[in-house]
């Protein structure tokens, strides 16, 4: 965090100041640990073992919160018979279908109830909650980005508050965790048990009612075929231990980018619509009210999810969308299975996609594998790629890696290329979302240099001119493009569009026009129109909310008067959980939120994540739906039960528990279980330039011994193409470097300021070698372990350059998230500069041959 | 010049009488930098932004002058940030100013081997016909006899460094042309 994150990491040293203990999980000594009071290095790839074991000691030494525990979570809830743990089928879960491997997880359920899931993988009860309907897809993988919960099904689950029911979920999880015990925990993640019972104290003993323990994470723990298991795991301990919803806890996600939240909130992501409205599967005779009836939930806020769709629906597509007409449901494109951005290079490959806009984004540095990103673009009609600078990703057809090895020749690749400059934040109004949810705006300072752009005006006017050409076509799929609502008014010389009237449009208006000031007044009848559900009241009163900037010295700590954050101005999640069912705080000295009886409302420091009048003692009729059929003591208002969930029923393609497995390619087996890897994780179709590598104890896992990791810098950004351009910065980080350890320096004969050559299945790489105590080498599974630590922000292009760490990396992806494992693989390291030419091509073939690899390695379930 | 004002010129006498025995401060500072002024001092405006780099979200102060950008500084009103900014937010002057930025439009024909130049308003109508056509290739009004009404014909991906604004019309717009390869930095 003080690397990737250094002024959000004053707030960390505040809280140290005041007391506060730091510890640091990282196989990397950084600036963190510098300045925390606990350094726990440990092999990258090992983390649910790690949490794993928290949990276990938490559940054997009864240091959980037990009335939190009991109110908010569903550790009291019974599961049905028929459920089978990983205890009980070595490493897998009942469900487990070999041939599709996917999981059919009907029998995860709660005794006697169905729950769907309302973020996450909504699409798996399709055909039972519409009653037939035929999917074309069996791969209509889950996305569990975001704000959802998931809803309770018929019935009332059956309930065991003294948490003693051999199948309620607080049993079930303690099984689950009873092997990882802290012995599991050193020889697995490398980190010695006195070091983790240190970790364990610290984080129980600042847990409970007067303590909170927050656990901040960023892609470390999402790059992984098991990434989203690895938060679950933080989520299963959180709960326990009462840390959510609180001042001082949580699981904080610290993003990297400037509005990679907001880019997710209103996305440009294959899976979903604004406000975490699932995109449409195709499904036979699929309506507006069938899909909402298969994938809204029944209660909590997702029971409205219909309100939200409509109102999206009128955004889009203004007076066109009228009940007669199901508001235009029809012209959403559907979604057969996955189309993520690893499959949209397949689809390149293949030839069906034609046409790639880059907005920003590098993936010929930045995505793994990037050799197969560049492959994909060479096989497109066109290439659009808008940014400041001649990135990679513009001008691979010239002088990209695979010319210099002659695997391509600039004079065959048939791809047209667009280049058009961007404008910059400071030549642009709009907001972004930070990594809390909060909204910020910045003003335009002045215009554009030469025929730079912001990106709100090149879609305004492709879409513009695009419509003009279509706009005598009777062909009806051009009718959404032709319908679409599409008049923003604009400004100056350059026509760009008001980015404040966008803004509009996203909070939402009623049918007079004027603005919406909560999505709780949102309607299913058509008479309200909202681009984005969580975004309502952004712009209430017609006032721009989040460019208010009351300063932070004038304003309690809360500040909710600077910016404005999703929903409805609350800055912490869930804070109804800071108070005892009751309404009181769990200590004054935890205070946040509070019911105030005699005004008959919530109050405190922060706006209540909760109905703001919903007493404590509010009991729901039987029959109520939506958010009226929560409690006055559900503070998960998400949730189709308002609970947290220590066990997830509904909602993850890879298992109700967190379970720990091997990276995909890891020199290590699975000291757990008999299974290796992920059982569900996501490979995409044999490439022969993204092979796997054996694992484990498969013979060919020694020809890569070291295991690999990637990380950002603090004076670069992702993948250079806002940061390597930049004097400043390339000063202070001139090159690609690896670090190693001094032994693995030893054993390979690396010499520091000297180079090295990294290999792996897919490609060779080279960097300046930094000989370091900060990567140590561990003991794991009995041996030495040296890691390998690779920056991964630079490329051949730019004024400081290098090759790209993703060269080195697989597709192979979360099978919830389709996000690929970066961060942690298996790699060889020798001494020297790596060959040129076609000799590189045959150094990566002369491995892979030695290795035993081909297109079924690592492939197994 | 008056023989007080002769006298406090001198360092020696400065630093003997005033506030600085040592002679680091004060004492030592001659005419020409006790004139100093900093560049935002003489901006004409001071515009209020946010660092376009990581997901913290410091407060800037942007200073124009002129009609151009010549300083950004730490907002001290932010209360996510007290002014602060990081070594790649301090050096956001050099990335919205310097000379690596590319201010023209360039073209690479299919099997070209260099840039050329083209016009704004000719490449963004080169793009809408590309648009067109692609998406027609790529539709799919059904797939396995199941109604998709959409295009595979073409795909986007990016900006997670983007507005807000400009994300909701991106959706919008590629959601109406029927295109489902829609993509962020998110995913990655």
């Amino acid at each position: 965090m003080a690397e990737c994150h250094p002024v959000g990491f004053q707030w960390v040293m505040e809280a140290k100041a005041r007391g506060a203990k730091v510890i640091h999980v990282d196989p990397r000594f950084t600036r963190t640990s510098a300045l925390a009071d606990v350094h726990v290095p440990l092999r990258a790839g090992s983390d649910i073992a790690f949490l794993g074991g928290i949990v276990n000691y938490v559940l054997q030494h009864d240091r959980y919160f037990r009335d939190y525990v009991v109110a908010y979570t569903n550790g009291p809830v019974v599961l049905r018979e028929d459920f089978r743990d990983t205890e009980d089928l070595d490493g897998v879960f009942s469900g487990l279908d070999p041939d599709t491997r996917s999981y059919d997880n009907s029998s995860w359920q709660y005794a006697g109830t169905e729950i769907q899931a309302a973020s996450g993988q909504r699409d798996q009860e399709y055909g039972k909650r519409t009653g037939g309907g035929s999917s074309v897809s069996d791969a209509a993988r889950g996305e569990a980005h975001g704000a959802g919960g998931a809803d309770v099904g018929e019935g009332e689950p059956e309930r065991d508050e003294t948490l003693t029911h051999p199948r309620c979920v607080f049993q079930v999880l303690k099984r689950h965790y009873a092997r990882y015990t802290p012995e599991m925990v050193e020889r697995i993640c490398g980190v010695p048990q006195d070091l983790f019972r240190q970790v364990c104290e610290l984080v129980t003993e600042n847990s409970g009612r007067d303590r909170t323990t927050a656990f901040a994470y960023s892609v470390g723990w999402t790059q992984h075929t098991v990434g989203v298991q690895y938060i679950r795991t933080a989520c299963v301990l959180q709960s326990l231990l009462g840390n959510i919803g609180r001042p001082g806890g949580g699981i904080l996600a610290l993003r990297g980018h400037a509005s990679i939240q907001g880019s997710t909130d209103i996305p440009t992501l294959f899976n979903l619509l604004p406000g975490y409205i699932p995109m449409p599967h195709a499904h036979q005779k699929q309506d507006l009210d069938t899909f909402v009836r298969a994938d809204a939930a029944r209660k909590g806020y997702w029971g409205n999810m219909r309100s939200y769709l409509v109102s999206l629906l009128k955004a889009y597509w203004g007076d066109a969308a009228t009940a007669e007409n199901d508001f235009c449901f029809d012209y959403l494109p559907r979604l057969t299975g996955s189309h993520s951005t690893y499959e949209t290079v397949m689809a390149q490959l293949e030839g069906t996609c034609k046409g790639y806009f880059l907005m920003g984004e590098n993936p010929a540095v930045g995505s793994a594998n990037a050799k197969m990103q560049r492959l994909g673009m060479a096989n497109l009609d066109w290439l659009v790629v808008r940014d400041f600078s001649l990135i990679e990703s513009a001008t691979w057809w010239q002088d990209g890696p695979e010319i210099e090895t002659g695997e391509m020749r600039t004079e065959d690749i048939g791809t047209e290329v667009f280049f058009l400059p961007a404008a910059a934040h400071t030549e642009k109004d709009g907001t972004f979302t930070n990594t809390q949810r909060l909204l910020q705006w910045h003003h335009q300072a002045v215009e554009p240099p030469g025929e730079a752009r912001s990106d709100l005006w090149f879609t305004y006017h492709l879409g513009r001119i695009v419509r003009q050409k279509l706009a005598a076509s009777t062909d009806p799929m051009d009718r959404p493009v032709l319908d679409l609502a599409w008049d923003y008014p604009t400004k100056g010389e350059l026509a760009e569009p008001d980015a404040e009237a966008v803004l509009a449009e996203i909070n939402g208006h009623d049918a007079e026009g004027n603005p919406l000031a909560s999505y709780e007044q949102l309607s299913d009848d058509g008479s309200t129109a909202c681009g984005c559900w969580i975004y309502c009241g952004v712009y209430a009163d017609g006032v721009n909310q989040a460019a208010r900037r009351k300063p932070g010295e004038q304003q309690n700590w809360v500040a909710n008067e600077w910016g404005w954050a999703w929903p409805a101005n609350r800055r912490i999640l869930y804070n109804r959980a800071s108070a005892d069912p009751d309404g009181k705080p769990w200590s004054e000295r935890k205070a946040l939120v509070w019911w105030d009886a005699e005004r008959g409302e919530w109050s405190g420091h922060d706006i209540a994540d909760f109905k703001k009048d919903k007493a404590p003692d509010y009991r729901p009729p039987e029959d109520a739906t939506g958010p009226e059929a929560l409690s006055g003591t559900d503070p998960f208002i998400m949730q189709g039960d308002g609970k947290a969930w220590l066990y997830v029923p509904s909602g993850l393609t890879d298992g109700p528990l967190p379970t720990h497995y091997e990276p995909q390619d890891s020199p290590f087996p699975n000291l757990l279980y008999g299974r290796q890897r992920n059982p569900v994780r996501q490979l995409l179709p044999p490439h022969p330039d993204n092979r796997y590598q054996p694992s484990g104890d498969e013979p060919g896992s020694e020809v890569f011994p070291y295991v690999a990791t990637t990380y950002r810098l603090t004076e670069h950004h992702t993948a250079g193409g806002m940061s390597r351009w930049q004097p400043y910065l390339a000063e202070l980080q001139p090159e690609f470097f690896c670090e190693v350890s001094p032994g693995l320096a030893a054993e390979r004969g690396l010499e520091h300021t000297g180079w090295a050559t990294i290999v792996s299945a897919r490609a060779v790489i080279e960097a300046r070698v930094l000989v370091t105590d900060r990567v140590p080498a561990l003991t794991v599974h009995g041996r030495t372990l040296h890691q390998v630590g690779l920056p991964y922000h630079w490329g051949p292009n730019g004024y400081t350059t290098g090759d790209a760490a993703n060269e080195l990396l697989h597709m192979s992806l979360d099978p919830n998230t389709h996000i690929q494992e970066s961060k942690a693989f298996a790699v060889d390291i020798r001494p020297g500069r790596r060959p040129r030419g076609p000799a590189a091509v045959e150094l990566v073939r002369a491995y892979r041959a030695r290795a035993g690899i081909d297109d079924r390695t690592g492939t197994e379930l | 010049m008056g023989v007080r004002t002769w006298i406090d010129s001198w360092p020696v006498y400065r630093q003997l009488k005033g506030t600085d025995p040592l002679g680091r401060g004060a004492a030592a500072k001659s005419g020409p930098s006790a004139r100093l002024t900093p560049r935002v001092a003489s901006a004409d405006r001071v515009v209020k932004s946010i660092c376009p780099y990581c997901a913290v979200g410091c407060g800037q102060n942007v200073y124009v002058q002129d009609e151009r950008v010549t300083q950004i500084e730490g907002d001290p009103d932010s209360p996510v940030s007290r002014g602060r900014l990081c070594p790649k937010g301090s050096a956001s002057l050099q990335l919205t100013t310097g000379s690596a930025r590319e201010h023209h439009v360039l073209y690479r024909r299919p099997h070209g081997t260099a840039w050329e130049r083209l016009d704004l308003d000719t490449a963004m109508d080169m793009i809408a016909d590309r648009v067109i056509e692609a998406r027609r290739a790529g539709w799919q009004w059904e797939v396995d006899e199941t109604r998709t009404r959409r295009t595979l014909g073409i795909a986007s991906l990016g900006g997670a460094t983007l507005d807000n604004e400009e994300n909701y019309l991106i959706k919008k717009l590629f959601t109406a042309l029927g295109a489902v390869q829609i993509e962020n930095q998110a995913r990655v």
